[in-house]
């Protein structure tokens, strides 16, 4: 019977693929395909009283969700300061790929550790540690006062919008840097001398041959930064005050104190469909720009 | 016709303590196919790229049709390349690669297809035009380098051992046709290769780099016939080296005492002193004769065979000869490995095919 066993696995292809996927299979099902599946089931339930909940089928969170202003316009800001947040992490982190990519000769990954040095430290602790340079009496404002630059201190710095988007880029900066550098340093340099060489200036050269071949990474960046900024809700709780609040702050109050499962769990799935329509539409575009420039 | 259509005028380029380009000066011709030949590392890379622009020299100037290109970036030269690894720009179709180059000098769209349709007869790719660089074969993706840059119709074309990664047939057909493209539209070819038979067979003059600087700057056949310094008589075809020295002058004639083998009167083309203790005798295999027999030659040695390799249209023979400490190279066309008996042979030198040279 092993013997049997034996040589069937050895010559079946698919056999040994989900030998080998199998642990990976397993955890994903657990602890991705499981709970996601419960969360969708409880978006078509209903909340009856604080303990109790009425499992008939029904549409209502949804349209319940699109009735209220705020959850409407909460997903609309999330969407909004994710956008900033990637475009303004792509701006700050491409030039420094480009650099070392094309002009550092060697020991290339030391400059690519020593970029993600501070990323070494966890999150929160980044996220506090902004708290202090943002803060009223922060590093900025009590520098500017003492400067004698300002008699109040400034205060959209913190508790805001701007706080946010400061914090989340800096937080996911050393994800984009890895796909940026990959696709630009695949670049073969000979290709930029040609560009140069059949008559286009530096920049001309840029658009027409650098960025077209480095869209992958582009792409890759963009979606690694605006897929977890979106849902990110420890910065906007720690930083955004309610001028800065996203929509996840909402579902995590739901399924808290607020106590509305059903709700929070459509207020989920709606993000969820929302990212996957916007990540969808970004690189369709992107390719599509590209595609005319070059 | 322009003699000093490109003037080379005493260019370095240094790379931190390298000397790549070591104050280097010459001219080419207008409509000359001139190539750039020697080892790697001897600094003709460099030289066509301070040609090309991607390089500034560290001193020197560089003059192109009369008018100073220096400081020029590439785009502002009215010279093309063809890169080592044809750098085709991988994510648009060979129409718009040849296309590439012509954006920027003003053409009308009537003139730009005809132009890209021209070269692209010229170089025999008619039918590729949407194909993409990672579906052509090396030899196609080699002629669209080319069109795309003969397309701009430059003044120079440069070349950087554009046929080093296709196979030998290939490569000896793409000499042909570049050499009868060059002819065919007068174009000044600057070409880099380290291949001594591929800058022979095609240039009108070669110069000879190593270590930055130019050994020798002629003709192929002169540079095969004549060569300066044991560097390029060495690095130029095969040939033996004998120690010698000479003795007294006669006429166009030197007394020349070849070790191991007595005096004879070569003819002195390198004008070598007299009573010179360091002297270099060349001769090459295939101007040797090797028989079962002696022979009337100048000089005429009996030797062993001590291996043979067959290359069809001639043989190579390692002989062991008593008089001469090193195993010498005959090659013949007339015998081959399986023409004697036993390996006892001679060898025959005329004093016409030795050479002089001084040793450096």
């Amino acid at each position: 019977m092993l013997q049997v066993w034996k040589s069937f696995y050895a010559r079946s292809d698919p056999a040994k693929a989900y030998s080998l996927l199998s642990p990976a299979l397993i955890l994903v099902t657990l602890a991705m395909l499981i709970p996601l599946g419960l969360m969708l089931s409880f978006s078509f339930f209903t909340q009856v009283s604080f303990t109790e909940i009425d499992y008939s089928f029904t549409i209502q969170r949804y349209i319940d969700f699109f009735q209220k202003n705020l959850l409407v316009s909460l997903l609309i800001k999330s969407v909004k300061i994710s956008f900033i947040v990637t475009f303004v992490t792509l701006l700050t982190a491409y030039p420094v790929c480009y650099y070392i990519a094309f002009y550092v000769k060697k020991n290339k990954m030391l400059w690519l550790v020593l970029l993600t040095l501070p990323f070494w430290t966890s999150y929160l602790l980044r996220v506090f540690s902004w708290k202090i340079i943002l803060g009223t009496k922060g590093v900025i404002n009590s520098s500017l006062i003492n400067a004698g630059l300002l008699s109040e201190p400034l205060t959209f710095l913190m508790y805001s919008e701007t706080a946010v988007i400061i914090t989340l880029t800096h937080a996911w900066a050393a994800f984009a840097l890895l796909p940026l550098y990959v696709s630009l340093d695949k670049i073969d340099f000979s290709l930029i001398e040609a560009a140069r060489d059949l008559g286009l200036s530096r920049l001309e050269t840029f658009w027409k041959i650098t960025l077209p071949l480095s869209l992958p990474g582009i792409i890759g960046a963009i979606l690694i930064i605006f897929i977890p900024t979106v849902g990110d809700y420890v910065t906007p709780a720690l930083l955004g005050g309610t001028d800065g609040r996203m929509l996840s702050n909402m579902i995590q109050a739901y399924f808290g104190k607020v106590n509305n499962l059903p709700l929070g769990a459509a207020s989920a799935t709606i993000m969820l469909i929302t990212v996957a329509i916007v990540t969808m539409i970004v690189s369709y575009t992107t390719k599509k720009l590209t595609q005319r420039i070059s | 016709m322009n003699n000093s259509f490109i003037q080379i005028n005493g260019i370095s380029k240094h790379f931190g303590n390298v000397k790549a380009v070591d104050d280097v000066s010459f001219q080419i011709k207008e409509g000359e196919f001139f190539s750039l030949l020697g080892p790697s590392g001897c600094g003709k890379t460099t030289l066509l790229r301070l040609l090309a622009g991607f390089e500034y020299p560290t001193s020197g100037n560089l003059l192109l049709d009369g008018s100073d290109i220096t400081a020029l970036p590439p785009d502002k030269r009215p010279t093309n390349m063809v890169f080592q690894n044809y750098a085709i720009f991988p994510h648009i179709n060979v129409e718009k690669n040849v296309q590439f180059g012509l954006r920027k000098l003003g053409l009308t769209n009537d003139e730009i297809i005809k132009r890209v349709k021209d070269v692209l007869s010229l170089v025999k790719l008619e039918g590729y035009e949407e194909r993409y660089s990672s579906q052509l074969s090396g030899g196609q993706r080699q002629r669209v380098a080319l069109a795309r840059a003969l397309v701009r119709q430059p003044k120079v074309l440069l070349l950087d051992e554009p046929l080093g990664a296709l196979d030998k047939k290939l490569r000896d057909e793409m000499q042909l046709e570049l050499r009868t493209l060059q002819k065919e539209i007068g174009i000044t070819f600057v070409f880099v290769t380290h291949d001594q038979q591929e800058a022979i067979s095609m240039s009108d003059r070669v110069a000879v780099m190593s270590e930055g600087k130019i050994q020798q700057m002629s003709s192929p056949n002169e540079l095969y016939k004549n060569p300066q310094n044991i560097f390029v008589s060495d690095f130029i075809g095969e040939t033996n080296f004998l120690k010698a020295n000479t003795g007294s002058k006669d006429g166009e004639y030197i007394n020349v005492n070849i070790e191991d083998l007595g005096s004879f009167k070569i003819k002195n083309n390198l004008n070598i002193s007299e009573n010179a203790s360091e002297v270099i005798c060349s001769v090459r295999p295939e101007t040797m004769m090797i028989d079962t027999e002696k022979s009337d030659w100048d000089i005429c040695l009996e030797g062993k065979i001590k291996q043979t390799s067959y290359l069809g249209e001639m043989t190579k023979f390692y002989v062991e000869t008593k008089e001469i400490e090193k195993i010498i190279t005959v090659s013949s066309q007339y015998f081959d490995n399986q023409s004697f008996q036993d390996s006892k042979c001679f060898i025959s030198i005329n004093l016409a095919d030795i050479s002089l040279l001084n040793k450096k």
